[in-house]
């Protein structure tokens, strides 16, 4: 079986994926891979906007029917945003992980983070 | 120890399944999605391959006496075709297993019995009635069948009518519990109308070498493990190793919400202990709840009361796919087993209001 990986972002090798926006956030979520292996997700639970985090940190929970999976941050920074959909519908993790399944964005602290995290390349041999 | 396989492994591997460890068989435990295969189980229809379950073949003159002295029910109640859910208890009344015997037409003018022992239990159930039938120096001939047999389920409203479809002989006028061979494609199947989730439906016991035309047979969605668990929660049915278990939580049919399995006027092992607990009564039993607040309660979880008093544990847990909401089992003390009292469960560190709800969550047959 073969996941979605796309070059556009950057991943943890716990499966959260970083896509830096064009206002400088880094929006974060789970991949394709993760999702798939979860299963049925119907569960989110999300920081509140204005929490800090710092790179690695745990930022929530997501559980599906068989299992519960903590999240962890790519980058630390402030949370500016979260995706609230996901508490009414977090099938959407499962439905589109890369797009409207994204799960908060974060201002980060340290852009460089974000350049130290695995690429797509590197990624897809991690779940290969 | 490596795994045991289903025989249709290759099958369900080549569909997509996904495999879990289980009793030491690797099984498929979702082939789409757990809530695509439940829905199909409780609108329509879905066949398991429940091969890891075991099947203890009994007979010979003294096989129903052994059957009655080591299982907790009335085996003289089962006529052949009938069947029968009971307990295998230890001399302190604790369930060991629990089990579903079958009366199968005689042999030889004698009463002959399968049971269906839990996974990964079938060896050391196996060896529990020999040494039984030793030491009681009874003649009973006890065949360890579990690797000559595969087991499927077809569940669901339209199961009977595939069922129907597939044997030869009309199974449909059975009855609950009902049984009878009947033959799917040339092989004769021990076709039982009992099942695990609430639904209607039919399990089929099959010859090992004919598991895959049998399995071809059912033209309907195929479930693995995951769906199991979430149908069997919502119907408010234990699963053995979770919501007791003879070595980490050691329960007794009353306790469990199963008095309804012992025979008190048999004799039996454990027999004596449990008329003992029946007329004392039980301090703890197992309930069902809801979650009230988010979250999904899990197997392990504590259970508090007003005070934050650790009094219970979750034994089984889920987001249920039916009533879309969380729903559990566990044992919590007498006092609080009353549907509408209001609980706590502890999920990863936060405090979740939970109600106690009569089980089963949904309408079963």
């Amino acid at each position: 079986m073969s996941f979605d990986v796309p070059d556009d972002r950057r991943y943890l090798e716990s499966h959260e994926w970083a896509l830096e926006t064009d206002d400088g956030t880094v929006q974060v979520g789970i991949s394709d891979f993760a999702q798939d292996e979860l299963g049925d997700v119907v569960f989110v639970e999300l920081p509140d906007v204005g929490d800090d985090l710092s790179q690695e940190a745990e930022f929530g929970v997501v559980e599906s029917i068989k299992a519960v999976s903590d999240l962890y941050a790519p980058v630390g920074g402030e949370v500016v945003a979260i995706n609230d959909d996901l508490f009414d519908a977090p099938e959407l993790v499962n439905d589109d992980p890369f797009g409207e399944g994204w799960m908060l964005e974060i201002e980060p602290d340290d852009p460089d983070e974000l350049g130290a995290l695995l690429t797509a390349d590197e990624y897809e041999k991690q779940i290969a | 120890m490596p795994l045991q396989t289903p025989p249709l492994r290759g099958i369900h591997d080549e569909r997509g399944a996904k495999f879990t460890e289980f009793g030491g068989w690797d099984m498929p435990v979702e082939f789409d999605s757990i809530q695509t295969e439940h829905a199909a189980v409780r609108e329509d229809a879905g066949i398991f391959d429940v091969s890891h379950m075991g099947q203890i073949h009994v007979s010979g003159p003294d096989a129903t006496e052994l059957m009655q002295r080591l299982t907790s029910n009335d085996v003289t109640r089962l006529d052949v075709g009938d069947s029968q859910y009971a307990v295998i208890t230890d001399e302190d009344g604790v369930i060991i297993d629990d089990t579903v015997i079958y009366r199968l037409p005689d042999e030889d003018g004698q009463s002959t019995f399968l049971f269906v022992p839990n996974a990964g239990t079938d060896e050391a159930t196996h060896e529990r009635w020999i040494r039984y039938r030793n030491e009681w120096d009874l003649e009973a001939v006890v065949d360890n069948r579990t690797d000559e047999y595969a087991m499927f389920a077809v569940q669901g409203p339209n199961a009977v009518a595939l069922v129907e479809e597939a044997t030869d002989e009309s199974v449909d006028d059975l009855e609950r519990f009902g049984a009878r061979y009947a033959t799917i494609d040339g092989v004769e199947c021990w076709t039982a109308r009992t099942g695990y989730t609430g639904e209607d439906g039919f399990e089929l016991i099959v010859p090992w070498a004919a598991a895959e035309e049998i399995w071809a047979a059912f033209d309907c969605q195929p479930c693995g493990l995951g769906a199991r668990d979430t149908l069997r929660i919502e119907a408010g049915l234990l699963l053995a190793g979770q919501d007791f278990d003879s070595e980490t939580d050691p329960r007794t049919p009353y306790e469990a919400g199963i008095g309804f399995t012992v025979a008190l006027e048999t004799e039996f092992v454990g027999r004596d202990a449990l008329a003992e607990i029946e007329d004392a009564g039980v301090d703890e039993q197992l309930v069902g709840f809801q979650l009230i607040d988010r979250g999904v309660p899990r197997h392990g979880y504590d259970i508090t009361n007003a005070e934050s008093r650790v009094i219970g544990t979750v034994t089984s847990g889920t987001m249920s796919p039916t009533l879309e909401r969380p729903i559990g089992l566990g044992y919590v003390p007498v006092e609080y087993a009353e549907p509408g009292t209001t609980l706590q469960v502890i999920v990863r560190g936060q405090s979740k209001k939970a109600r106690v709800e009569t089980t089963p969550f949904i309408d079963t047959v």
